[in-house]
């Protein structure tokens, strides 16, 4: 077997080189920035004979997600990509994905939504599709993409799951910025994630399936419920995937759902998701021993247990939001207090259209743990009055 | 009927299984029905939201003997483009893959996903069964709705007289497409509909069929009445059927003497508002457009 290769990569290009490693069979996608170059990429990949999938130059993300769909069902792997608008644009499907079970991997580089118009990172667009039952997986590292896109073939596939799965990742702050990424060789990851034989889903005139029925209210709310339950059983099998990539690549991830940093004796708290979480780190390093870190990976599904187990007896325990539900509170500050009503939470809302969280904003956030401010609105950070 | 050719035989076995919820007399049904037969039982169908999905798939119950998938409104073709893609993938080159989309869902809101579909390509039978409304949600004007018709959101009233657009001709839309075989049919013309669909299926490429499917209750006559309509609408050139293959084209029925359009405008409720200067006025429209096409025939 050959060996692993580091090359210096951007996120995109992680994403596009997890797709040839999983070797995508049918690949259908829109460009937006900051996904394009993951179109790109698997475009390039294909061209020159890397990569043996079919494209689907689609007309729009509304029927990228539809033709994989459709591709899904007839039995194969598939891999779509997509941002902001765009995946606004999908919004109507993404139900439907997840209503019809199937093992969709989208990558999803992660930016603002209009009005103004803005290509920068935050969490507004994924954050919009919460309820649409896909697993969101948030990505530190270009690794960590790389890396999360193949276990997501694993999560989704599995067969107490079945359900689709985004794997999240900042616009520009990763899918743009080169990072050290160490690419494993293509028959370990195939070993890993083996053959997709879909049984339950299956579009073939041997056995003819009807998908995509018509559900009234006698049988409606089973379906949903079974999603839901596939949805607690995901948190399990994030988990035994995370461990399994361990034992073959020697990398995790916290245990696949959360990961903490020095939180053991912290006395303050800092909860976040994706590449914000490495600017957290080094303000813990370098300035404030006495802060921990949550780092969510999983936002759907949501541990909210292990992340209220965790902050009890602190100091103080603050969110970061790189999204807001206007009118109420940030999502993942919401998320977390329905775990933990006894708990005194801040809340803040940072690096919205792409304004850059810096280490001084971080530590501003801390303050607002500290001053116990934020707990009934949030406070935004680095914002001119 | 005097001008028909010979009868082909149709097939017996059928692929849509009876028991369905669609209404009595429903042209759309029909015309599922007959498709079917054309295209066989290796065939996977993809449906777009509509009359057709709504009453053959009441869960857990099920029409379809083949099969059949079901995504959103207006995404049919780009769903089909994804199980072709699929097949090809999987070395699968012997399945046919066709859709049913209603007229909402091709001509209005599923017009760019079609669009996509065939400038793309994808070896695809699309079929749109054109009951000239949006009737799943109880006849409100689509853009096949003809002119003068009336319907919920066009009704007939003082100021406004029904539809006051043409239809839009998305059969000449999928030829400039440069789509290599577009037909239309009707469902009370079964042999021409099969034939047509088996030449759309032994396309390599995109084929377009839309084909026009009465409906009782949406245009307003009894159930008994489908295929007289539907021959009425032809033998008036209210409609025509025709076929477009690489681009030729060609009246694959003449009627021998047209009749006036009077006569299939008066068997239906919502032509009823219709003064006689209106009547006039659609048979000017019916002329020229036959005219126009008798010229393209010549060519």
């Amino acid at each position: 077997m050959s060996e692993s290769e580091v090359r210096v990569i951007n996120g995109n290009y992680a994403a596009a080189e997890a797709v040839r490693l999983v070797d995508v069979d049918v690949i259908a996608a829109y460009p937006i920035t900051p996904q394009t170059p993951v179109v790109e990429y698997l475009s390039e990949f294909i061209a020159n004979g890397e990569l043996d999938a079919e494209f689907i130059h689609v007309e729009s993300e509304h029927s990228a997600i539809s033709a994989v769909i459709g591709a899904s069902a007839t039995g194969v792997r598939v891999f779509t990509a997509t941002a902001s608008q765009g995946l606004a644009l999908m919004h109507e499907v993404l139900f439907i994905a997840s209503g019809m079970r199937l093992p969709i991997v989208m990558a999803v580089a992660n930016r603002a939504l209009s009005a103004p118009i803005n290509i920068w990172c935050d969490h507004s667009d994924a954050m919009a599709q919460r309820d649409a039952c896909w697993i969101q997986l948030y990505c530190e590292s270009n690794q960590e993409i790389l890396d999360t896109i193949i276990q997501a073939y694993r999560i989704a596939e599995h067969e107490d799951v079945l359900l689709p799965v985004m794997v999240c990742f900042d616009g520009f702050t990763l899918s743009h910025t080169l990072e050290p990424v160490e690419i494993p060789p293509k028959e370990k990851v195939q070993e890993f994630v083996g053959e997709f034989e879909p049984t339950h889903c299956r579009l073939d005139p041997e056995e003819p399936m009807t998908l995509g029925p018509v559900g009234g209210p006698d049988c409606y709310m089973e379906f949903k419920k079974m999603q839901d339950e596939a949805m607690k059983e995901a948190e399990r099998v994030i988990g035994e995937v995370n461990r399994e990539f361990a034992d073959e690549f020697g990398r995790s991830y916290g245990n696949g759902l959360v990961e903490e940093y020095n939180t053991e004796d912290a006395d303050y708290i800092v909860i976040a998701m994706g590449s914000v979480c490495g600017t957290v780190k080094h303000v813990i390093d370098e300035e404030r021993p006495d802060v921990g870190l949550i780092r969510v990976k999983s936002y759907r599904p949501f541990p909210g247990e292990q992340i209220a187990e965790i902050i009890q007896d602190r100091e103080g325990v603050v969110t970061i939001d790189r999204a807001h539900s206007y009118g109420a509170m940030p999502p993942l500050w919401t998320d977390v207090k329905a775990h933990a009503p006894d708990v005194e939470i801040s809340s803040t809302i940072a690096g919205l259209g792409g304004r850059d969280i810096r280490p001084e904003d971080v530590l501003k956030a801390i303050e607002v743990a500290e001053k116990g401010k934020g707990t009934d609105e949030p406070v935004w950070i680095n914002v001119n009055a | 009927m005097g001008g028909r050719k010979p009868r082909l035989p149709i097939p017996e076995e059928e692929l849509l299984a009876p028991g369905h919820r669609a209404c009595a007399g429903c042209g759309s049904a029909l015309c599922v029905r007959l498709c079917l037969k054309a295209l066989g039982k290796n065939t996977i169908v993809v449906t777009s939201t509509g009359c057709i999905e709504v009453t053959t798939t009441p869960y857990p119950e099920t029409a379809w003997k083949v099969p059949w998938i079901h995504v959103a409104f207006e995404n049919a073709a780009a769903v089909a483009s994804g199980v072709e893609r699929a097949l090809k993938a999987l070395g699968k080159d012997d399945v046919t893959v066709a859709v049913f989309a209603g007229d909402g869902g091709t001509v209005d809101i599923g017009f760019q996903a079609l669009s996509g579909m065939v400038e793309r390509g994808h070896n695809v039978v699309y079929i749109c069964y054109d009951n000239e409304a949006y009737m799943n949600t109880g006849v409100q004007r689509s853009g096949a709705t003809p002119p003068y018709a009336a319907t919920t959101t066009t009704p007939a009233g003082k100021v406004w007289r029904g539809e006051m657009r043409p239809k839009k001709d998305v059969p000449r839309i999928m030829v400039d497409h440069g789509v290599p075989y577009v037909a239309t049919a009707c469902v009370s013309f079964p042999q021409d509909l099969i034939k047509k669909v088996k030449k759309a299926k032994k396309v390599d490429g995109p084929a377009y069929v839309h084909v026009l499917c009465p409906c009782p209750p949406g245009w307003g006559y009894d159930s008994s009445e489908t295929i007289e309509i539907g021959e009425l609408a032809v033998e008036t050139g209210m409609w025509v059927l025709y076929e477009v293959e690489d681009g030729e084209f060609r009246l694959t029925y003449r009627p021998k003497e047209r009749k006036p359009v009077e006569e299939y405008l008066k068997r239906q409720k919502r032509f009823q508002h219709l003064t006689e200067d209106e009547i006039e006025e659609i048979q000017r429209m019916v002329d020229e457009q036959w005219e126009e096409l008798e010229k393209l025939a010549e060519k």
